[in-house]
């Protein structure tokens, strides 16, 4: 008979201990933040009443340029996602179907930006920015250039691992040899088998987005990080439960992508 | 290399019948030559094996017939016009992959489908033939399952039906069968051909196992580096093959010290003919099937005394090593009636059947 063999997962009580810790580091400080917001002042206790100055639209002008930030974030959000559909995802096709060989030049040019801090990207970034100002306008909408190439890791990373996932090159030659042309095999072929690939990196490209703070200041754009910070300036309460409100979004997005991920039965591969 | 005429197609010929040719055709990669004037000829109707080992050029010639690869030199015809420079999707080819190729997001009916829906068929028409397919491959039944809900074998019978629904002039087979386990890829094949052969349907197929061009195709062409070696049927290869490496590579072959003179071969003793007379004077090696030795009784003049080395029981018939006196040994095939056991003496001869010179 032989000898049992010696689990190396760790024990039930060591994984909950660590599951306490990593939850606690998380935790603590969004506990922190809504405690903060509902304190009541000088005299202690807790309400409600800048959750619902906030809802019910009591704002006054002076944080109007959080909901300025709010809607350019969101403008932000969509033009990025839109370069990243319209420009990285052909090119991977492209890439993939076509120059197989040009795979890992590819990966190390989209896996640059995650190594090149923000304040550096903008040094490289402000002169390209005032030739974009006098052709297109300084528009916050434009940082979606330089957004672009910040989400390139994370997108990249989403749509290549869907595309090892399926034989893109055997689909499209089937599609091609049943009468298909280019359009539709992109469109009816790959696109339908991309699709946990392409939301998630969308998804993923709205949470960076959102989150970015150091380029949309230094190339004094108003997006939400900075109008939050300039909030937080005036009232310091309002700007943290907007900054609560982005933190539940980008979760949100995560669970979502994180059920894509899973995908449905029977319509994924 | 030797190109005969195609001999007439068993198949019926049908509206999706169509001759096909590859003409002088080259490919090349770089640092390699994949096809080296290729040149084929499909009769409407008739089922062609492209065979040879991996790396011999036979998936790139079938996919520079469908234009998934293009040809740097030669000419394509299929029913008499040159497709060169025709794209994949305008060359009316249907095509099995190796691998399976069905589109995961789509039921099996769909995908039996999209060919239809590409040519713009009408919905219920194309349902209609889509359904008649999916019946004449057995799995009407699974219509509506996804691929990930079949087996690999009910995968390439519904790709089958995929690439059969659109009635193209040709129907590419690119090593279906390989990805299968035995028996379902036997089942398969003996399936492929059966539809084939009712639909006559002019059909490439491509492989590199010589039991399964063998026993479907109406005609064999074996490739070697870029080059056709031999084309004919299975018959034509197995008892008259072109050279030493067809010879060897269609079926097992014994490599038996011989002298030639003339078109005789004299082998252990026995003046053979030749299968081709153009195999140098002087010394060579035979390639003798394992038929063609065969176990005598020792008072035979003709016969060489051996030992047996091993024996295999293969069903109806038998594979035994023999060990001759001189240490050569030999694959004897025989009825299974004929019982030997390891370390034994008998007697062995060859049958007298043409033999080919390996000169090299």
């Amino acid at each position: 008979m032989s000898a049992p063999v010696a689990s190396i997962a760790p024990r039930r009580a060591t994984r909950i201990l660590i599951l306490a810790i990593v939850g606690a580091i998380f935790a603590i400080p969004i506990v922190a933040m809504v405690e903060f917001t509902m304190r009541r002042g000088l005299d202690g206790g807790y309400d409600l009443s800048r959750w619902v100055t906030v809802f019910t639209g009591q704002l006054g002008p002076a944080y109007a340029p959080v909901w300025q930030g709010v809607q350019n974030s969101l403008v932000l959000a969509l033009v990025t996602v839109a370069i990243m559909l319209a420009l990285l995802v052909p090119t991977m096709i492209l890439v993939a179907l076509r120059f197989p060989q040009l795979q890992r030049v590819l990966e190390f040019v989209c896996l640059l930006p995650i190594s090149i801090p923000a304040i550096v990207l903008v040094v490289g970034l402000a002169p390209v920015y005032q030739v974009i100002s006098r052709m297109l306008g300084s528009g916050t909408w434009t940082l979606a250039f330089a957004y672009g190439i910040l989400v390139l890791p994370f997108a990249y990373r989403a749509v290549q691992s869907n595309i090892e996932a399926i034989d893109i090159v055997t689909l499209t030659e089937a599609a091609r040899s049943l009468g298909a042309g280019w359009l539709t095999v992109i469109v009816r072929v790959l696109m339908p088998n991309l699709r946990r690939g392409l939301l998630a990196g969308a998804f993923i490209s709205v949470a960076v987005v959102l989150g970015e703070f150091t380029i949309a200041s230094l190339l004094s754009r108003t997006t939400l990080q900075t109008a939050l910070v300039v909030a937080s300036k005036a009232d310091a309460f309002i700007a943290v439960i907007f900054a609560l409100l982005a933190l539940l979004f980008a979760f949100i997005l995560l669970i979502v992508i994180g059920r894509i991920g899973r995908g449905r039965l029977g319509r994924t591969s | 290399m030797t190109t005969p005429a195609p001999t007439p197609a068993p198949a019926a010929e049908t509206r999706t019948s169509a001759p096909v040719a590859l003409v002088g055709v080259v490919k090349q990669f770089p640092g390699l030559t994949a096809l080296d004037g290729v040149s084929l000829e499909l009769a409407p109707g008739e089922f062609v094996a492209l065979l040879g080992p991996s790396g011999c050029g036979k998936t790139t010639a079938l996919r520079v017939l469908a234009g998934l690869e293009s040809a740097d030199d030669g000419h394509i015809l299929i029913d008499g016009r040159d497709v060169v420079d025709v794209p994949t999707n305008r060359r009316d080819i249907g095509m099995v992959f190796q691998s399976y190729s069905l589109f995961p997001h789509l039921t099996v009916l769909e995908n039996v489908e999209f060919g239809l829906r590409m040519r713009k068929v009408e919905a219920s028409e194309r349902r209609r033939r889509a359904t008649q397919m999916l019946n004449m491959v057995g799995l009407d039944h699974h219509a509506d399952r996804f691929a990930h809900q079949l087996s690999g074998g009910q995968q390439q019978r519904v790709a089958l039906a995929r690439a059969l629904v659109t009635e193209p002039r040709v129907l590419l087979l690119d090593e279906p069968l390989s990805a299968l386990d035995a028996k379902v890829r036997v089942g398969l094949r003996d399936e492929i051909r059966r539809i084939q052969t009712e639909l006559g349907i002019t059909t490439l197929f491509v492989t590199h196992d010589q039991e399964e061009a063998l026993a479907v195709a109406d005609r064999v062409a074996v490739m070697r580096a870029g080059r056709i070696e031999q084309i004919g049927t299975p018959e034509e290869l197995y008892s008259r093959p072109a050279s030493a490496f067809v010879a060897d590579f269609v079926g097992l072959s014994n490599r038996v010290p011989a002298v030639v003179q003339g078109e005789v071969a004299t082998v252990l003793g026995t003046t053979l003919p030749l299968v081709s007379a153009d195999a140098p004077a002087g010394s060579g090696v035979a390639l003798v099937r394992p038929e063609d030795v065969l176990i005598v009784p020792g008072d035979d003049p003709r016969a060489t005394s051996a030992a047996v080395v091993s024996t295999s029981f293969l069903g109806s018939l038998r594979r035994t090593r023999v060990r001759l006196d001189d240490g050569l040994e030999l694959v004897v095939q025989h009825a299974a009636g004929e019982h030997v056991e390891a370390g034994e003496r008998v007697a062995v001869r060859l049958a007298g059947r043409p033999v080919v010179i390996d000169a090299a």
